[in-house]
């Protein structure tokens, strides 16, 4: 249990998906003009975070890593299928966005009206495949580690981008010269902001 | 006249080095383009995967454009990526495999950089395989160039090296310079590239934002 909280705090604060790894860089910067659209789209990613990494996980050790194919039959024990890994993780998450996009608009169309726009876009969020990617990685001990894991780099995401378009939304009013204007200065921004994470590094409880 | 080298064609591939270059003008493809810049070296083995599948996935999806069903064309394009980099990825850990450690799960989100993804959507579904491979090779280019100058600066002045040779001289040393550790950082990343944008924009009038 001790473990699981570890690596949640541990992958919001020292393991930041964007101060850390700049994953998810792309739309952290186009959605990060305001904050309310930017807390949706926080959501949406930390919410199909929250259900790709544990799907990809189980597919990891139960179908892709060497041996793992046991279960079914003892003469496949020997058979390594990571280089698929690739091809298939991607296909899960464009398969879970496309899923999870329907199942809210079915059921929840208020939610859906606040975030179907970037639902679509979270397929190619780097953040989402490079959360299963680093899974793989680091060799997770079970199901709770991974999914305590997705869960923190989602929150860690949220924070930051609501953080950057908090930032963003004050900035309006400054005089900022003007080669600087726009995305310039809102790379120095999170520059400045992951400055400041750094001071989580070494965190453990 | 050489007719593949047509004005056209001269602006497909050389305009992504400067004017609309795909991190500084496109913002596309940032992620990986700061992580792996640390060192010159794979940054430099990074340029090159990412031109080859951009310029290749261009080719592929450009042939099969007309047949792709509208529906699912991100699907389909997910997946000639995604062999492509499975290929690229393979190759690098059979012939570079120090540096395929080093790039980590970077090679693996070659698949979800914005920029195969913009390229394929905004050039190679509407124009000719010829077309799309030389736009692909632009972009590539124009994206290697960005991760070459930053990791330069990040390498020279973060460890006193490049391609792992020492260039800072010992008599430096001796007389009280130090290594900028803050360089290896990744925040001094994102603070490079916004001087890279500064110089730029100062420069190309056009592109300032009001």
């Amino acid at each position: 249990m001790e473990g699981i909280l570890n690596i949640f705090i541990k992958s919001i604060f020292v393991d930041n998906m964007i101060f850390a790894y700049f994953l998810g860089m792309c739309s952290y910067l186009a959605v990060s003009k305001n904050v309310k659209t930017s807390l949706g789209l926080g959501a949406a990613v930390t919410f199909v975070l929250f259900i790709t990494v544990p799907v990809n996980y189980l597919l990891e050790n139960y179908v892709l890593k060497e041996g793992a194919l046991q279960w079914l039959s003892p003469q496949l024990a020997s058979l390594d299928l990571s280089y698929l890994s690739f091809i298939l993780f991607i296909a899960v998450i464009a398969a879970i966005t496309q899923i999870v996009e329907m199942a809210v608009e079915k059921f929840s169309p208020s939610l859906y009206n606040s975030l179907g726009i970037f639902l679509p876009l979270i397929a190619v969020n780097c953040a989402i495949m490079g959360a299963s990617l680093f899974m793989q990685q680091r060799a997770f001990h079970n199901i709770g580690e991974a999914t305590s894991y997705a869960l923190g780099s989602g929150v860690g995401w949220l924070l930051a981008i609501v953080g950057l378009a908090a930032i963003r939304e004050k900035m309006e009013y400054s005089n900022v010269p003007k080669p600087l204007r726009g995305l310039g200065i809102t790379f120095i921004t999170v520059g400045l902001m992951g400055i400041a994470f750094m001071c989580f590094s070494g965190l453990k409880i | 006249m050489n007719k593949l080298i047509s004005d056209k064609t001269k602006q497909v591939l050389l305009g992504p080095l400067s004017k609309n270059n795909p991190i500084m003008v496109q913002v596309l493809g940032i992620c990986s383009a700061l992580a792996v810049t640390a060192k010159l070296e794979p940054a430099l083995v990074m340029g090159i995967s990412v031109t080859v599948i951009v310029a290749f996935s261009n080719v592929i999806i450009s042939l099969i454009r007309n047949t792709i069903p509208n529906r699912i064309r991100i699907i389909v394009q997910l997946v000639v990526v995604a062999a492509l980099v499975t290929i690229v990825s393979e190759i690098l850990k059979a012939f570079a495999y120090d540096v395929s450690v080093q790039l980590s799960v970077y090679v693996g989100l070659i698949i979800t950089n914005c920029i195969l993804m913009g390229r394929l959507e905004a050039f190679a579904m509407s124009n000719k395989p010829w077309e799309s491979f030389l736009d692909g090779l632009g972009n590539g280019f124009g994206y290697a160039l960005i991760l070459i100058i930053v990791s330069f600066f990040r390498e020279l002045l973060g460890s006193g090296t490049l391609l792992g040779y020492t260039i800072i001289p010992s008599s430096f040393y001796e007389s009280g310079y130090m290594n900028n550790g803050l360089m290896l950082m990744p925040p001094m990343a994102l603070i490079l590239v916004a001087c890279i944008i500064w110089i730029h924009r100062a420069k190309n009038k056009e592109l300032q934002e009001k």
